[in-house]
């Protein structure tokens, strides 16, 4: 079994190496890649002249969609079978990443969710932003006709056949709601299993609360247009 | 045909689109502007030159679309002109966001492969 753990970095000099050694401990089996988006601060400097994981730097900041991106590029031009998704600012737990990848394998899934909100324990993320999250989740179950509980969660676990998809064309605005949504047109199995987050301990979050619900109205209009598009392809 | 006496503002009106148009076809001679993005500015400047000989033709276009203020029908031109020009430019930005994009992506990979392949090699 053939395992890439994907880590995305930017500016994360605070967090990222607590990161990695707690990756190595929690998954010995897998290959841990780095993806550093453009940091500003010392994490290439970190990073670089390691030879016990895999870095890829980008040349100027893409956005995290474009990390994900690079990273799922990486998984489908070499042999791996599963991977599992760990932010670099120390949020995602990697104790918690095996029970992602168990699921995964276990249940035959194509993407597995670690979601904050099926037991509500560990950081569940400010107010303002839960109630976008939750505006969100009743759409997609409309859409979907499958309850997701946690969409915006970047914790998560991929088969080949899901991250090869998503590599063709990479939905990089708002990578979490939509790579669901079109591995789910795509008839992938998808589930949610309970995860405890950490508070951030470094770096800043991709959304401020501000910006909570112009993310989300983006959102919906991209699920939107693409549901209007038609069915299953 | 032309009720109107030749005034100073069309004589000026009518250089300036010609050399408009003209700086346009240099610049497209001379590679400074890709054909395909070149394409609407010459209409645009095209149509500014029309209009300002034939200055009897803004009034056609007016009585045309049930415009009684003759100047309104020139601003509604522009500004349908500006709104193309400013959408083909979203849809080139977004396009060349992808490209460079995908650029990036395939450097970082490329990077990473060619100095594992120097470790190796030394």
């Amino acid at each position: 079994m053939k395992i890439l753990a994907l880590i995305l970095a930017y500016n994360e000099e605070r967090t990222i190496l607590d990161v990695i050694e707690e990756t190595k401990i929690d998954l010995p089996e897998a290959d841990i890649l780095v993806v550093n988006d453009g940091s500003t601060d010392k994490t290439k400097d970190l990073l670089t002249g390691r030879k016990d994981i895999i870095v890829l730097h980008h040349s100027f900041n893409m956005g995290i969609g474009g990390a994900i991106w690079t990273g799922f590029n990486f998984f489908s031009r070499n042999d791996y079978e599963y991977l599992v998704r760990i932010d670099g600012d120390g949020q995602h737990p990697p104790s918690q990443a095996g029970k992602l990848l168990e699921s995964l394998v276990e249940k035959e899934a194509d993407l597995v969710i670690g979601s904050r909100f099926i037991r509500r324990e560990g950081y569940l993320s400010s107010l303002g932003r839960r109630g976008g999250i939750k505006l969100l989740n009743i759409l997609t179950a409309f859409l979907l006709k499958q309850k997701i509980t946690d969409n915006t969660s970047g914790f998560r676990a991929y088969s080949r056949r899901a991250v090869c998809l998503l590599a063709e064309d990479y939905p990089f605005d708002y990578p979490e709601p939509i790579e669901v949504y079109i591995l789910s047109r795509q008839g992938f199995k998808i589930m949610e299993i309970s995860a405890k987050m950490r508070q951030r301990e470094g770096g800043i979050t991709s959304i401020s609360v501000l910006h909570t619900y112009y993310y989300l109205v983006k959102v919906l209009l991209t699920i939107l247009v693409n549901f209007l598009y038609g069915g299953k392809k | 045909m032309n009720p109107y006496p030749l005034g100073l503002v069309q004589i000026l009106s009518i250089l300036f689109s010609l050399s408009l148009l003209v700086l346009i076809i240099v610049l497209i001679r001379r590679k400074k502007i890709r054909e395909e993005y070149a394409i609407l500015w010459i209409v645009i400047f095209l149509a500014f030159f029309l209009l300002s000989i034939f200055r009897g033709l803004i009034d056609n276009i007016s009585s045309l679309l049930g415009i009684r203020y003759q100047p309104a029908s020139l601003f509604l031109i522009l500004i349908g002109f500006l709104f193309l020009l400013v959408f083909h430019f979203s849809l080139v930005i977004s396009d060349m966001k992808k490209k460079i994009n995908a650029l990036a992506m395939t450097l970082a990979i490329l990077e990473e492969s060619l100095s594992k392949e120097k470790k190796n090699s030394s």
